[in-house]
């Protein structure tokens, strides 16, 4: 039986199909839909972890015990989870540990386009990256026994468009692994002292030797034998940009893409006449090519930034401009994302803008309000940075720089909370304003420790944000609601004047949850008597307020806000800022 | 259409909230179920809603790269004219064009930076002189429910592919939500309808 399934719902069904038992995640594009499909299998017990480190550590601990487990995160994600994976690398396993990392090139939803293939070489450990959805599903089972066999965690890399690129799969049963669930007291193995880690090292070194013996005969690394004028290495979706431009040239199609059998690539190098490697983002075949003294032709001709692409692939082998220039039309406006109608953010930064404060932000939607007309976010590093950062800026500045952090709900749960404490240990003044939405928005709507929900859309225990802030030591705890913004303008400033840390908790409900039912209210209005045409109001980037031009004799507004109906959430935040009380409630 | 051994390339693009998601899906089961082999290849990220969105489906006998290269689309699907026109350059010469006249307006013009641009009907013809124009989203608020507008394109979609119409019929009941399967049947055969014969 065939389905037509993304990578992400492949990786899930071959791990599932591999008898695993548990599955963590942090929620990140493109990951998120792994752990999210796993979740739609009864015999998987499935979790959104608080961050992926301790997503690879629940994963991991699981899998010390015996069960199968899968834990799926994007490139970044890996960052922090980097801890634990090195050192796992020396304790090994005793059920099978798949790590996904999904890289994004291109950055289509990322703050860097890194590489984590490094991290199989520098963590040494194997590393297998599919080139469809079929590979997706197929490698995740070969992965399971890989990591029993060799006995350590394997990484399985996707990409942007292997995640979310559909094509059809085969279907296989579930058969559960062969380990035997139970505690293993093995100190010496699972207890990372120097002295015990010390001995594990060698082993590493060996197991990584065994694995590249492995990796000669393993069918996945295979040559297709075409026309040996043009000789391709290559390994995942540039595999299929490679096969598109030259589908008569010969490949050696790693599917493993560390550590690498040098015999097979040195075999195929001595078959064909020109050796070219295709991958995207960094030369990492290539530089290990050359360390088997081979000479191929890589990112002299192909990008180091960005995807590639069949054309640029032809481009490069032919070395002729074949790219057909892509003209988009310059006349036809882009089209970003932005906040939605009646986003509870959006009277926030529009508050920081109006105190002319810098904003330590952090990631998620709210990021979104850096792009003019806001203007009101002023870093935005990697998760939970901005709380550290504002903090650093004050330590630079002084206590009266006026620098607050914003972070998210669900960004603060993952790494805010270490970082709050520093300040209140290191007697900082901070001000950190957590906006929450109950949800983590950006991703999907994905639970978090405060959202009162599990993976599963089940009502889970509650870490209450209030406490957690209270018991961190933070004495300045205020909940306010982001839609009054005198309120807000007055708490801001009340708090960035006190003279130890403070949070405010901006508290409501994303508007594509169910619980914002209770928030919506009518739609507003314009009068249009009243409006002068000022267009302070459009600086907001309502979807919901728009323009209309309309000049007539005698008046000097160009003309109108509009408001449309369908798209207002009756948020009543361009209301509060409108100068000519333009705006009112339908009933007005 | 076209020599079995050939992979044709649509591409669906729009507005998020639009359901291009839904309708590429549908051709793509429709494409998979024909017994080709199909990819499909979108981006997910950022945009909850309101932000561009395309999805690339490719089917034939044999289907390397999810993306459409450059150039090489044989159907520009649109369900907004703006994001029709931004994708032209996608479109292989001699490709056909469905398109909805519907418009959303982008940040700079509903902020009145900039105005709607003119002339997209006029561009599109120009590159298919048999283009298919509907106004979709009319059809669907006439048929009830504006959120039927994407399925009014399909339907527009498989009278210019060489597809089964019975799958066409199944896939849609199967996939388009419970409760609206027959306004969604009715909204492709308007589809069909206003394809021409």
């Amino acid at each position: 039986m065939r389905k037509l399934l993304s990578g992400n719902e492949a990786v899930a069904r071959g791990a599932w199909e591999a008898g695993v038992e548990v599955a963590t995640a942090y929620p990140g594009t493109p990951s998120t839909e792994i752990v999210q499909a796993l979740a739609g299998y009864p015999e998987v017990n499935a979790q959104w972890s608080v961050n992926e480190k301790v997503a690879l550590e629940v994963a991991s601990g699981a899998g010390y015990a015996g069960a199968r487990s899968l834990c799926a995160m994007k490139h970044v994600g890996l960052n922090v989870a980097s801890d634990p994976l090195f050192t796992l690398s020396y304790t090994g396993i005793q059920g099978g540990l798949v790590v996904v990392t999904a890289d994004d090139p291109n950055l289509y939803s990322s703050q860097n386009e890194q590489d984590n293939r490094h991290y199989a070489r520098a963590a040494k450990l194997p590393m297998l990256e599919p080139s469809d959805s079929d590979e997706a599903r197929r490698f995740s089972k070969t992965a399971f026994a890989l990591s029993e066999k060799y006995d350590c965690p394997v990484l399985l890399r996707l990409t942007t468009r292997i995640s979310h690129g559909e094509s059809l799969t085969e279907l296989e049963e579930r058969k559960m692994g062969p380990v035997l669930k139970k505690f293993d007291r093995n100190p010496s193995k699972y207890v990372m002292l120097p002295g015990y880690a010390r001995p594990r090292h060698p082993l590493v070194e060996e197991r990584m030797n065994r694995l590249k013996e492995f990796a000669e005969t393993f069918p996945e690394n295979r040559i297709e034998m075409g026309d040996k004028k043009i000789g391709i290495v290559s390994s995942g979706v540039a595999y299929q940009y490679g096969r598109e431009a030259f589908p008569d040239a010969s490949f050696l199609k790693l599917g493993m893409v560390w550590p690498l059998p040098e015999k097979l690539v040195k075999k195929f190098a001595g078959q064909v006449e020109k050796l070219f490697v295709v991958e995207e983002l960094d030369p990492f075949l290539e530089d290990n090519l050359r360390m088997m003294g081979l000479d191929p032709v890589g990112k002299e001709v192909f990008p180091l930034c960005g995807e590639l692409s069949p054309e640029l692939v032809k481009q490069g082998v032919s070395g002729k401009g074949s790219v057909r220039e892509i003209n988009f039309d310059q006349a036809i406006p882009q089209r970003p994302p932005i906040l939605c109608p009646g986003c509870p953010h959006r009277g926030v930064f529009h508050i920081l803008k109006k105190l002319k404060v810098f904003t330590c932000g952090d990631i998620g939607c709210y990021t979104l309000a850096a792009q003019p007309p806001l203007n009101a976010l002023h870093t935005c590093l990697c998760m939970g940075a901005g709380i550290g950062q504002s903090f650093g800026m004050e330590k630079a500045l002084g206590k009266d720089a006026r620098v607050v952090a914003v972070i998210g709900d669900s960004t603060f749960y993952h790494s805010g909370i270490t970082a709050l404490a520093d300040i209140v240990y290191n007697r900082g003044k901070g001000t950190v304003l957590i906006l929450d939405n109950l949800t983590t928005a950006m991703t999907g709507r994905q639970g978090h420790p405060g959202s009162g929900l599990d993976i599963y859309g089940q009502p889970s225990p509650v870490v209450e944000l209030e406490k957690l802030v209270l018991g961190l030591g933070v004495k300045r705890v205020t909940v306010v609601n982001p839609y009054d913004l005198p309120l807000l303008e007055k708490v801001i400033q009340e708090e960035m004047e006190a003279d130890e840390p403070s949070v405010i908790i901006a508290r409501s409900a994303c508007v594509l949850i169910p619980q914002f039912k209770g928030v919506r209210k009518k739609p507003v209005r314009v009068d249009r008597e009243k409006c002068d045409g000022c267009k302070i109001c459009l600086q907001l980037m309502c979807p919901a307020l728009t323009w209309e031009a309309k000049t007539e004799p005698g008046k000097k507004r160009k003309g109108y806000a509009r408001i449309d109906p369908l798209q207002c959430t009756g948020c009543e935040i361009c209301l509060q800022v409108c100068n000519e009380a333009a705006i009112c409630r339908e009933d007005q | 259409m076209k020599p079995a051994a050939e992979v044709t390339n649509v591409l669906m693009v729009g507005v998020g909230g639009q359901g291009i998601i839904l309708t590429s899906s549908i051709l793509a089961a429709v494409a998979a179920e024909s017994g080709l082999v199909i990819k499909k290849s979108e981006v997910h990220g950022m945009a909850q809603r309101g932000g561009a969105v395309s999805s690339h489906i490719r089917f034939g006998q044999k289907v390397y790269s999810p993306l459409i290269p450059a150039g090489e689309a044989d159907i520009l699907f649109g369900s907004e004219l703006l994001e029709t026109c931004r994708w032209l350059p996608y479109l292989k010469e001699g490709g056909k064009i469905i398109a909805s006249l519907q418009k959303i307006d982008p940040p700079s013009v509903f902020r009145g930076e900039k105005p709607y641009p003119e002339g997209l009907v006029e561009k599109l013809k120009a590159k298919d002189p048999q283009l298919i124009a509907i106004d979709a989203l009319k059809e669907a608020v006439g048929l009830g429910d504006a959120r039927v507008a994407g399925i009014v394109l399909l339907g527009s979609l498989s009278k210019i592919l060489d597809f089964n119409l019975q799958l066409w019929l199944d896939k849609v009941k199967e996939m388009v939500p419970k409760k609206a399967v027959e306004i969604n049947l009715k909204a492709f055969q308007r589809g069909r309808e206003l394809a021409g014969p």
